[in-house]
C-alpha cells in the first residue's frame, strides 16, 4: 500500500509544472551553495582592502561585490546559503523526529493520555513562542544549541498535532487490529505499521515546514541573535546589506534574492506534493 | 456563547500566570546579572545597587512583590534606563507599536480578502495566477527584505516617502513599514480566503441558490462569505503574532519609536524587568486576541458554539 501511496504521489507530482519548476530551482540553489568555494578563489573571511565596498562585476575577482570589510560577498553569500540550509534540515529532522514520536504515541494510545498530551500542545502554543526563544536566546547566551534548541521547540508542535491527526484515521483500520490481534506491543505496533504508513503525508508538512524554520532563522540572524560573525546566514547577510542600502545595495539583493527564491521554491514544492498526496490537515 | 467565552476566559488567566512565572524565574535563574559590567563593580556598590532594586531578597520575596506590582499595573523599575520605570517606557512606546500593527491587519484584511474571494471567483485565470503569485511571494519574502526595497525604489529613487523616521501625527513615515509588515498575512489570507471560497461555492446549498437564480453578489454576500471566511477568522491570531514578531525588525529598520525595540534591546543588556514587562505585554494581547478570534469564530461558525 506505501509502496503505490508513493509512486502515484510522484506521477501526480510530476504532472504539476510550478512544483517541478521548484524542484528544479532547489536543486541548482543546493548545487550553487555547495559548489561556491571551488567556483571561486576567495577565502570567507579575506579581506581585500584594495577592493571595500566595491559593486558586482564579471570583470573583477568579486562576482558579487564586496561588503564594506572588503569581503567577498560571492562566497559569503553561499555560505549563508548553507547555513540557513542546515539549519533548515537539521531543526526540521528534529522536530519531525520528535513530532513523529509524540503524535503517534498520543494518537494510539487514544483515551485520556491522548487527551492530556494534547492539551500539553494546546498550552505550548498558546504561549508567545517567539518571545520566549529571543528572550532565551539572549539570556543562555547565543550559541547554535540555544538556536537548535528554539527553532526546534517551536516547530515541532504543529509536527506532532499533524501526525496523531494522521494516527488517529488510521487506528481504528483492519491491519491495525490485526497487528495487534497476533500480540505486536505497543511500540512493535507504531514502529512497524503507524509510522510507514503516516509518513509520506508527513513528509509533505516537513516540506512546507522547512521554509519556515529558515526563515524564522534568518529573523534572529537578523536581529542579531542567531548566526555569529564571522560566520554567516542569510539572514545576517540581509541584515549587514539593509543597513548599507543606500550605498551599497548589492550587499542586500544576493542574500535577498537567494532566501526569497530558496522560500519561494520550497513552498511550491511543498504545496505540489500536498496535492500530489492529497492530505488535508484533520481538525 | 456566554459559557462559551467564559470557559474561555478562564483557560486565558491561567496561561497568563504560567508566563508571568516562568519568565520571572528564567530572568531570575539566567547567568549574568543586569550589573554587570566590562569592568567589576566593587562589592559594597554592587550590595547597594542589588539592594536598591531587591534582588538581594529571596527569590520568592522578589516574585510575590512583582505579582503584587503587576496587579496594580507596575512593571517595576527598569534596570538601564534609568529614571524610567517599565510602564512609562511602554505608554511611551506602545501608540507607535499599535498604530503600525493596527493598519498592518487592516490591509492585510481589505486587500487580502478580496484578493482571495477574486481568485476563486475566476478560478485559472490571469487573477487567479496573480493572486496565488502574491500569496507565495508574500508568504516567502519576509519584511525586513522587503523593507529595505520599498525604501530603495519609494524613497531613495522616487523620493515619494521617507526611507525611515517618525514624526509625530504624520503618516507618511508608516507608509512604507505598513505595507512590509502587511505583505505575510495579507498572502495567508488571501490564501485561506480563496480555498474557502472554492470549498463553500462547490457546497450543494450555493448550487441551489445560482439553480433559484440569484444573482452572485446576493449568493456572495447572503450564503457564501461567511463560510467562507472561517479559516481566516481561525488565521487572525497568528496573524497578529505574526505582525508583532515582524514589528520588531521593522521598527528597528524603519526608526520607528515604537516598543518592539525594548524587547531586543532588553534582552541584550540583560534589563530583566523591561524584558518581563515586554513578555508579559505581548502575550496578553496575543492571548486577548485569541480569545477574540475564538468569538468570532463562534459566531461566524455555529458548529464551533454547539461542540461546546
Amino acid at each position: 500500500m506505501t509502496a503505490t501511496l508513493w509512486r502515484g504521489a510522484a506521477q501526480r507530482l510530476r504532472t504539476n509544472p510550478a512544483a517541478v519548476v521548484a524542484l528544479a530551482v532547489i536543486a541548482v540553489l543546493v548545487l550553487l551553495a555547495l559548489a561556491a568555494p571551488a567556483l571561486n578563489p576567495n577565502s570567507v573571511e579575506a579581506l581585500d582592502w584594495s577592493q571595500v565596498a566595491t559593486g558586482p562585476g564579471v570583470l573583477h575577482a568579486h562576482w558579487f561585490g564586496t561588503d564594506r570589510l572588503g569581503r567577498d560577498l560571492f562566497v559569503r553569500t553561499f555560505e549563508g546559503a548553507r547555513t540557513s540550509m542546515a539549519v533548515g534540515l537539521v531543526a526540521g529532522a528534529a522536530s519531525l523526529t520528535l513530532g513523529l514520536g509524540f503524535g503517534t504515541i498520543a494518537g494510539y494510545l487514544g483515551g485520556r493520555a491522548d487527551y492530556l498530551m494534547m492539551r500539553v500542545i494546546e498550552i505550548l502554543s498558546g504561549l508567545p513562542l517567539v518571545f520566549f526563544v529571543i528572550f532565551l536566546t539572549v539570556i543562555l547566551g547565543r550559541n547554535g544549541y540555544v538556536l537548535y534548541t528554539s527553532l526546534v521547540a517551536i516547530s515541532w508542535l504543529t509536527m506532532a498535532r499533524i501526525v496523531r491527526g494522521q494516527t488517529l484515521s488510521i487506528r481504528r483500520r483492519e491491519f491495525i487490529e490485526a497487528a495487534v490481534a497476533s500480540g505486536g506491543s505497543p511500540a512493535r505496533v507504531i514502529m512497524k505499521h503507524i509510522v510507514p504508513n503516516v509518513l509520506g503525508p508527513v513528509a509533505v508538512y516537513a516540506t512546507l515546514m522547512v521554509p519556515q524554520i529558515i526563515l524564522f532563522e534568518s529573523f534572529l540572524s537578523f536581529l542579531g541573535l542567531g548566526t555569529q560573525e564571522p560566520h554567516a546566514s542569510l539572514g545576517t547577510l540581509i541584515a549587514e546589506g539593509a543597513g548599507e542600502i543606500e550605498a551599497a545595495p548589492w550587499i542586500l539583493l544576493a542574500p535577498g534574492i537567494f532566501l526569497a527564491l530558496l522560500l519561494v521554491s520550497l513552498n511550491v514544492l511543498g504545496d505540489g506534493l500536498r496535492d500530489a498526496f492529497d492530505v488535508r490537515e484533520p481538525a | 456563547m456566554q459559557r462559551y467565552f467564559l470557559k474561555r476566559l478562564g483557560a486565558a488567566i491561567p496561561t497568563l500566570f504560567i508566563i508571568v512565572t516562568l519568565s520571572f524565574f528564567i530572568t531570575r535563574w539566567a547567568p549574568g546579572g543586569p550589573f554587570d559590567e566590562e569592568r567589576a563593580l566593587p562589592p559594597e556598590i554592587m550590595a547597594n545597587l542589588q539592594a536598591a532594586y531587591g534582588l538581594d531578597q529571596p527569590v520568592w520575596v522578589q516574585y510575590t512583590r512583582y505579582l503584587r506590582g503587576l496587579v496594580h499595573g507596575d512593571f517595576g523599575p527598569s534596570f538601564r534606563y534609568k529614571d524610567f520605570s517599565v510602564s512609562e517606557l511602554i505608554v511611551q512606546g506602545l501608540p507607535v507599536t499599535l498604530e503600525l500593527g493596527t493598519l498592518a491587519l487592516a490591509l492585510a484584511l481589505v486587500v487580502g480578502i478580496p484578493l482571495g474571494i477574486l481568485a476563486a471567483l475566476h478560478r485559472h485565470s490571469a487573477t487567479d495566477y496573480v493572486a496565488i503569485s502574491i500569496a507565495v511571494l508574500g508568504i516567502a519574502v519576509p519584511p525586513f527584505v522587503v523593507l529595505p526595497l520599498l525604501g530603495l525604489v519609494f524613497g531613495m529613487a522616487l523620493h515619494w516617502l521617507p526611507v525611515a523616521g517618525w514624526e509625530p501625527g504624520s503618516v507618511r513615515y508608516l507608509v512604507l513599514p505598513v505595507i512590509a509588515l502587511s505583505l505575510p498575512p495579507l498572502a495567508y489570507i488571501a490564501r485561506l480566503t480563496r480555498g474557502g471560497m472554492l470549498e463553500t461555492l462547490s457546497s450543494p446549498y450555493i448550487r441551489t441558490a445560482v439553480a433559484k437564480g440569484l444573482p452572485l453578489r446576493v449568493i456572495l454576500a447572503r450564503h457564501a462569505l461567511r463560510p467562507a471566511l472561517v479559516p481566516v477568522a481561525g488565521y487572525l491570531a497568528p496573524a497578529v503574532a505574526n505582525i508583532m514578531t515582524g514589528s520588531l525588525v521593522v521598527e528597528s529598520l524603519a526608526g520607528l519609536p515604537g516598543v518592539g525595540r525594548y524587547l531586543v534591546q532588553g534582552a541584550l543588556n540583560r534589563d530583566y524587568t523591561l524584558v518581563l514587562g515586554m513578555v508579559i505585554l505581548y502575550s496578553s494581547v496575543l492571548i486577548g486576541m485569541g480569545l477574540l478570534v475564538d468569538l468570532l469564530h463562534a459566531w461566524l461558525d455555529p458548529r464551533v458554539r454547539f461542540a461546546q
